[in-house]
This record gives structure tokens, sequence and C-alpha cells, in this order.
């Protein structure tokens, strides 16, 4: 018997209304106060701390958390609600969205209490930012084939390895990581591996960025080298990482970011083709929003079975398998529809300077945060296939 | 499968698993099994489901009525369940009671239309009709001097063109002729030729989205069958991602269809969010025909290419059931227009209306 797929039509509830309009007034605000053009998706965001302050003081951060931790313990559909306004205003977020999705669900699960007093009130005010430390030289999806390895010495262990293809290492505060803590057993490739958190500006990390392909400096390798990292901060259960880190990535798979990444060229092309179209182009137009608004109802759904306690593992591979793919053609077939918009001495400068940056993007979409192959084995799994 | 949580898709699922058996009705050449089948369905007052009780139908809601037509669609049935629970709406919009047995609308294509003549008769051409020719009664859509007209016309009547579509089921021409209606009343305002199509959009995405569930489950379980090469071929990575790529497909479907039928059952109107629904739900599910139905017959191999295997009742009948009520083209240009005529800056604003 196959799976039951169910994509259930959850609808926003009146409180996400309210909240969208405050979030659309707040960015309103700010793109008036010249904080970010929202018609640049090319920024670099290392410059924007105060940006993430002031979403932090709207309460819009860690959203769903205790408040005990700062949190405001909202629903995950509010926060669905708050990150699709800013992904479609190109709201410069990257300094405090790994945080806000995924590093404090984690801590929250996996810290000390100690720990989650000190850190996660700063994540809900904005203050600091965080990377993830999964993939290795050699490794890449593979996360099982990590090497670094953690020592374990007096008090803590000791950090010797190299982490790459981190996103945000360069200004992050802390670093959630795998790491080895022992080899793999015969039975279980998985065993081995422990999460911790670690803090970056520390001896013993050394972070080099490397350069896109869309000229923008965003990933990093980071170098440990007899890094100390103190007991108190295993994260879970030692060698046990790996369960942790596939619950995680539900969270990572499913949210509008996950096709939404490209989508301000559709927008500027519905703005170039203008209010009558021809047939070629709106037929393109409707095809498009036709397949973003499916998306968009099954990523809610989605939100909506998080919202409910499920772990819907292979339902959130499915929205990022179809979603990135969709998210990455979505540049082409914008090019080719607006090669026949009429050109003005203005109408196409801006969508051809997002073009020419939505198209290098593109290729990075199905690799990060899981890639399109690892992603069909997961659903291949739920279908029992392997 | 979706498990059934509502006593109409139980009834209905019962029914289907007892006389609508995709294998015993494929082996079937004579059709033998469709009297049985309608008699069953007309019974438990299904065909009827969306008329309401003083109009002599069953009176279940929309949503129970859009349920039954994602389970028809898994069984790939092929009696007029759909375009008779469509003509009872239909004629209910305008309070016109239904008759007993099979009917259809007309038209079935957003081109086609049929006028109201000044002496009360109606005239036109409606191709694409699907089961025309089993149905003693219309539902037609008319327009006239006065505006829209909801009529009850004898199929008798009617001139019919026998046509099959690519599943094999009647897709037929109806011409009327000066033809005098049984009933006729005004429609209710707000009523137009846009609002049937996009109902009979939505009922054919349910279908397409249930058709697509089964190819999805029959077509995992004949990889773990099949072996190729010394092993299953649902061992092979390839094959995998084929199949995840198929569920894709299949879920893309369903939570499009299912979104837009909830839209729908709680609309108060055909509004702009309503219609990007329902317009959405016919372009996404006959894309996902297309794609998935492909993937399912490449899994298939050569048998899934056979009239013996039972894969074409649905990969063909989803294909099919994409040109009813306009086709994936047909809505997508015209959404497109809706998206573009409201403006670029309203685009967001309409996709996350909900």
């Amino acid at each position: 018997m196959t799976a039951a797929l169910r994509f259930d039509p959850i609808r926003l509830p009146p409180e996400c209304e309210q909240l969208r309009k405050e979030v659309r007034a707040f960015l309103a605000e700010e793109i008036a106060a010249g904080t970010f053009d929202p018609h640049k998706p090319n920024r670099e965001d290392t410059d924007a701390p105060e940006f993430s302050r002031r979403v932090g003081a709207k309460g819009w951060l860690g959203m769903t958390w205790p408040k005990k931790y700062g949190g405001q313990e909202r629903s995950f559909l509010e926060r669905y609600v708050v990150t699709e306004e800013m992904r479609v205003a190109n709201a410069p977020t990257r300094r405090f969205f790994v945080a806000d999705r995924q590093s404090g669900p984690v801590l929250l699960k996996y810290a000390p209490e100690h720990i989650k007093m000190e850190i996660l009130p700063r994540i809900c005010r904005g203050e600091i930012c965080f990377a993830i430390g999964m993939s290795e030289p050699n490794s890449g999806s593979d996360l099982f084939a990590a090497k670094t390895r953690a020592t374990k010495t007096d008090g803590g262990y000791l950090i010797n390895g190299t982490k790459i293809w981190t996103s945000s290492a360069h200004i992050a505060d802390y670093m959630i990581a795998i790491f080895r803590t022992s080899p793999p057993t015969k039975e279980n490739r998985r065993h081995g591996l422990t999460q911790f958190l670690v803090r970056m500006k520390q001896p013993g990390i050394k972070v080099n960025p490397i350069g896109q392909i869309t000229g923008q400096y965003e990933f990093n390798e980071v170098v440990f080298t007899d890094h100390f990292i103190p007991d108190d901060h295993v994260l879970g259960e030692v060698d046990g990482a790996w369960k942790q880190a596939t619950s995680e990535l539900a969270y990572e798979r499913s949210g509008p970011e996950r096709f939404l990444e490209t989508y301000y060229v559709l927008t500027e092309l519905v703005r170039a083709v203008g209010n009558n179209p021809d047939t070629r182009s709106a037929e393109g137009i409707g095809r498009l929003v036709a397949q973003l608004h499916t998306m968009r109802r099954m990523s809610v759904s989605v939100a909506g079975m998080l919202q409910a306690g499920k772990e819907p593992v292979v339902e959130a591979s499915i929205v990022k398998d179809i979603g990135t793919v969709w998210e990455q053609q979505l540049p082409h077939r914008v090019r080719d529809l607006a090669a026949f918009v009429e050109e003005t001495a203005t109408n196409r400068e801006t969508l051809e300077r997002q073009l020419d940056f939505a198209i290098k993007t593109a290729p990075k979409l199905t690799i990060q945060g899981g890639t399109t192959e690892v992603l069909r084995g997961i659903i291949a799994r739920g279908l029992g296939l392997r | 499968m979706a498990e059934s949580d509502n006593i109409v898709v139980e009834t209905a699922e019962k029914i289907f698993a007892d006389l609508a058996d995709p294998q015993t009705i494929n082996n079937d050449k004579k059709g033998a099994w469709k009297t049985p089948l309608w008699q069953a369905l007309s019974d438990a007052g299904l065909p009827l489901s969306w008329v309401p009780d003083d109009l002599g139908g069953s009176g279940a809601s929309l949503a129970d009525g859009f349920a039954l037509l994602n389970a028809a669609g898994r069984f790939a049935v092929a009696v007029p369940l759909a375009e008779t629970m469509l003509a009872g709406w239909l004629l209910a919009q305008a309070k016109i009671a239904s008759p007993d047995g099979e009917m259809t609308v007309v038209p079935a294509s957003p081109k086609d239309r049929i006028t109201l003549d000044a002496d009360g008769s109606l005239s036109g051409r409606a191709r694409g009709v699907p089961f025309a020719k089993a149905a003693k009664h219309f539902a037609v859509l008319a327009h006239g001097a006065g505006g829209v007209s909801i009529a009850l016309v004898d199929a008798a009547k009617a001139r019919i063109e026998a046509g099959l579509n690519v599943g094999y089921d009647h897709s037929d021409t109806v011409t009327l002729d000066k033809v005098q209606p049984i009933t006729i009343k005004p429609a209710p305002k707000g009523f137009d030729q846009t609002t049937l199509m996009l109902m009979g959009g939505v009922a054919r995405s349910l279908q397409i989205a249930g058709a697509l569930e089964s190819m999805l489950d029959i077509s995992v379980r004949y990889s773990n069958e099949r072996v190729a090469f010394e092993k299953k071929i649902s061992k092979f990575q390839a094959v995998q991602h084929n199949l995840a790529r198929l569920a894709g497909e299949s879920a893309a479907a369903l939570a499009a269809a299912t979104s837009a039928a909830d839209a729908v059952a709680n609309a108060r109107a055909f509004d702009d969010e309503v219609y990007l629904e329902a317009a959405s739900a016919k372009i996404r599910c006959a894309e996902a025909a297309e794609k998935g139905g492909g993937i399912a017959h490449q899994v298939h191999g050569a048998i899934g290419f056979t009239m013996e295997h039972i894969l074409h009742r649905y990969s063909l009948r989803a294909l099919a059931w994409r040109d009813d009520f306009g086709s994936e083209s047909h809505w997508a240009v015209e959404l497109g227009k809706l998206v573009a005529g409201r403006g670029a800056d309203e685009l967001w604003p309409l996709v996350a209306s909900r």
C-alpha cells in the first residue's frame, strides 16, 4: 500500500491576515526609510543588523517559542505569513533567518536550560546570527560521511577538521554543527555523529570566504584547529545526531523560502508586460501563477501539519523538490516570455537586472538544504521503495 | 489511498469497490457492468448529490460531492456521475427540479454558445459534451436578450453526433436547433458561463487528482513486483526517482484540486480569489496528468501500453479530462489576463489571499 499523501486545504486564520497587514506596513516603512530596495535582490545582507533588531522588536523572531525564552507563543501559520511577506519584499533576512527557522528550534529541543536562557532571547531580539555546519569537503550531501573530529578531552571536546559551503559563517556569532565523536558502526553508518553549539569568535576557528558565481560572498570554508567546546555545548545525544538532524529538516524544506527565492522576476515580468498582454504572455503568466499558487497551497498545508505537531518529512521533501525545481526554472521561463516585451527607455531595466541575478542564483536552489536527488530518495523511502 | 471520513464518500467507495473494480471492468468488453453500477449509484442518491431535497436530490454539501468526485477519479469511474452531478447542480441554481436518470451539461467548453431565442427555443452547437449520448436530459446554460438562463432539455430533442475522447468515453457534439426546453428559468444574478466552466473544471481536477493517486499506487506496487536485471525495478535509483516525481505530481494535483474545491464550497461569490483557485487547479492538474501519466507508463514498460492492463483506464481518462470545461491553455490565458489586468503589485496579494 502506498503511503497516503494528503495536503489538506489549510486556510490561514484571521489573526494571520491582521499580522500580514502589520508586516506589510512595517516593510513599507523600511523601504521608505531606505533600509533596502525591494527591486534589488542581489544585496549582501551583512549590512542589515539594525533591520534584524527592528524585526526582533516587532516580536517576529522566535514567534512560536515559549515566552520565557523571549518567544511569542504564536502559531507556525503566523510565522509562515511573516516569512513569506519578508521574502516577497526582498527584505534582508539572512542575518536572522537561519536562527529563527532552524537553530533556535534545535536549541529549544536539545540545549541545556542555561544555554537556552542565554541565547534564545538574543535570537528573538535579532542580535545574533547563526550558521549551520553540515557539509564537509568531499562529503557534500552525504551527511554521514562527515569526518571533522570532536575528540573528548578534559571538560569538553577538541575539534579538528573543515566544514564547507557554510552560509553566513563570516558574520555568524554561533554555528550548530555536527562532528564525528565515534567511527560509524558496521550496522549503522549513521552512528557516531554529535551535534554541537559552536561559539564562532573563539580561538581555533578560521573562516575563509568562498566567492559564488553570483558575485556575492555567502559561503565559507570553516577550519577548526584544536578548537575547544565545553561539555554543556553538546546538543542532544552523543553519537546520535543523525536522528536529530533529520527531524530538523522538515522545517528547512517546506517553507515559502523554498519556492519564492526568484519570485521577484515574475512580478517584474507582469509589470513589463503591462495590463493588456498578448496571448503568449498571458498564457505563460497564467501557467506560472497556477504553479506558484499550487506550491503555496502545498507549503501552507505542511505548515498546518507542523502546527498540528506532525513530522511531515515526505510531504516537506515533495514541497522542496517541486518548489526548488520551479524557482530554478522561473527565471528562464520569464526570460522566454520577456523576449517579446516591447522595449521602451526604462521598462526593461529592472527586469533585466533581476533576471541577470536570478539566472546566476538558480543553479544553487536545487542543491542547498538537500539536493533534488537526496529529496527524491527520501520520497522513495516514504513510498516504501527502499 | 486517502481514507474517507464522510458517509457520502464511504458509500460511494463501497459501490465502486463492488461494482466498478477497474480490473473487472477492463475485462468486460460488453459493458455489462454499467447498468448495475448506475443503479446502485442512483439508489444511493449519489448522481443528484448536489440537488436539494425539495428539487428531487439528496442534498449533500458541495464539499461532500467534491470528495465523492475525487473518489470516482481514484476508480476511473466511466459512467456520467460527475456530469449528472454538475447538471443537477446547474439546474438547482435556477430552482429547477432534477429528473431521474443520466444527465450532462451543455455547453462543456467556454467557447461554445447556446442562445435563447425570442420564441423561447434554444439553438446552438456544443462540442466535446461528455456522455451526451448516454444522457436522458441536458442541463443547458443559454444566453438570451434578457441575460443568462438555465434550462432542462429532453436529450431526444437534440441532434447528437457521437464521438470518443482519448479515454474512450463518449464526448459528443450536441446541436440544438430551435429546441423547446422542458423548463427554463433565469440564472441567478452574477451566474454566467464562466461560473459553470470553473465548477466543471474543479470537478475534472478532482477526478484527475484521483486518477493520479491510483496511478501512483499501482506504479509503486508494480515496481515492487517486476524483476529486471535480476532485481526488483523498485530498487533501481532511476526508477525510484521517477516514482518520487510521480508522487510529487500526484500530490500537487491533489493539493490544487482539493484547495479549489474547498474554496468553491465556502465561496460567497466566484470572485478573483476563487477564480485563481479553480483555474489554477485545472491548469496544474492537467499538467500533472501529462507528466504523471507519462511516468506511470514508463515504470510499467510495455505492459502498461496494452489494453489488457488497467493503467490506461487512469492515464487516458486523466488526459481526456484535461479537455473538458476549458483546457489548461484556455485557463492559463484567462488567468494571465486577470493577473495582468490587476497589475504587478496585486499579484502577491492575490496569491496570498488565503
